[in-house]
């Protein structure tokens, strides 16, 4: 693959970067685009020269990618924040391989590149793998499932009605029709604003009654919660009063106001 | 009993009235498990060798078996379609790669390779095709969720297990090309050399 892999390691590369890879700052944006990222960058810059990945020229691919994040600065931050790390990277790998190094240490294994190296590598398996998925025949893309068309109505399934379900359905309207008959006849017969008047009267006549004698257990439940609502509207309107001098103390209702008679 | 004429056509049928998949367990039932799965499968390819040459195949997937129509017609049928299907972006698709191959992963193992942040919406759109899914979570801190394929990403692609992904470019290869032993490249990935 890298065939004029002549970029010596600590030494001047010797294949001078062309000048053909500058980009007018214009059509920059558009040739950044194309990339997924500093890792995919750096391949293009690499793979471009024809630089061995194995032994990268770090000098002249830093000064060209920093020219690259520095257009991109000015013109998309947020891109270049995964950029600039890059950068930072690379600078660092730079600086490491200036540094003089003792002379029994041994090269290779601190080759700081070597992890640059390998993420690079990494990525470009992924890649390619990515190529050969994208290749693929896809479900809905490239090929489509067949299902030849069946007959489904009338092979569909319809529920099951047998004579008792009518029957049984008939029996819950008429249940129904007789609840709602009942609570509509009571409605008449058990106003709440009868009762009200009713317990005012009585109010009237008696000043305090004690909570118990409003009620008439005798008369059905259905007086009893009428009557309580009537007392509820009472005293939300503020016609009564109702008074509670300790918990399970007896409790008194009275008239709010002395009413002229 | 069917015959097995009979039986090689009913198969035909079911298959063709499916637009999913339909696996060898179901296919048996169509004769109440009378049949067993070598002779199925048997059945299976004579179907397949006699829809060749057809604009119609018949393929194996993760999932089962499924009619299909070939590659090379898509180009037309999608002349009479309104919009055509859509590819992934690039990110997408590298994104599908590092998942399938080195799953299971999580978000940041994907931008560690990528070495770019991945989006959201890369992750929603592959779930949503239900090409990936959440399989478990790594016990480190913040418990990030691991990432794999679906059977649905096999059945999609025609694959019918992982080992049929294409196989991944030998990184072993651009090491050997180089004379001087080159850094000890810690990547284990296919030292066949």
């Amino acid at each position: 693959m890298s065939v004029t892999s002549t970029a010596r390691l600590y030494g001047e590369p010797v294949i001078e970067l062309p000048l053909d890879l500058y980009i007018p700052p214009d059509a920059l944006e558009v040739f950044l685009e194309a990339f997924e990222g500093p890792l995919d960058l750096l391949l293009y810059l690499i793979r471009k020269e024809n630089l061995d990945i194995l032994d990268i020229p770090m000098a002249p691919l830093t000064r060209q990618y920093l020219e690259y994040v520095e257009i991109m600065r000015s013109k998309n931050l947020e891109l270049a924040a995964d950029y600039l790390v890059m950068a930072a990277m690379l600078i660092e790998i730079k600086s490491r391989l200036l540094l003089p190094k003792p002379p029994a240490a041994e090269p290779l294994e601190d080759d700081p590149r070597a992890e640059l190296v390998r993420r690079l590598l990494e990525y470009e398996q992924m890649k390619k793998a990515a190529q050969a998925l994208d290749a693929l025949p896809q479900t809905g893309r490239d090929v489509i499932a067949i299902s030849v068309w069946i007959e489904k109505t009338l092979s569909e399934r319809l529920p099951d009605v047998h004579p008792p379900d009518l029957a049984e359905a008939w029996r819950g309207l008429l249940h129904r029709a007789r609840l709602s008959r009942h609570h509509h006849i009571s409605r008449e017969e058990l106003s709440v604003r009868e009762h009200m008047s009713a317990i005012l009267r009585a109010l009237r006549e008696r000043r305090v009654l004690e909570f118990g004698e409003l009620f008439q257990p005798e008369k059905g439940v259905a007086v009893l919660v009428v009557t309580f609502l009537a007392l509820l509207e009472l005293a939300r309107e503020l016609l009564v009063e109702i008074t509670q001098s300790e918990c399970f103390a007896p409790i008194y209702v009275k008239l709010r106001h002395e009413q002229p008679v | 009993m069917n015959s097995p004429f009979e039986a090689k056509r009913i198969l035909e049928a079911a298959l063709l009235a499916s637009p999913e998949p339909v696996g060898l367990t179901e296919l048996k039932r169509l004769f109440d498990d009378e049949v067993d799965s070598d002779h199925i499968r048997g059945l299976l390819a004579e179907l397949k060798e006699e829809w060749s040459g057809r604009a119609v195949e018949l393929v194996s997937v993760a999932s089962g078996w499924r009619f299909q129509t070939r590659v090379e017609f898509q180009g037309f049928i999608e002349r009479l379609q309104q919009d055509k299907p859509a590819r992934y972006s690039r990110a997408v698709m590298e994104t599908l790669a590092i998942i399938a191959y080195r799953q299971p992963v999580t978000r940041g193992d994907i931008e560690n390779i990528r070495g770019v942040s991945v989006s959201g919406s890369i992750i929603q759109a592959l779930e949503g095709r239900g090409w990936i899914e959440v399989i478990a979570y790594r016990e480190t801190p913040g418990r990030p969720a691991l990432y794999a394929t679906t059977r649905k990403f096999l059945d999609d692609l025609g694959l019918r297990s992982l080992e049929e992904l294409p196989p991944l470019e030998e990184i072993a290869k651009t090491i050997q090309v180089e004379p001087v032993a080159p850094p000890q490249t810690q990547e284990a990935t296919g030292t066949d050399g």
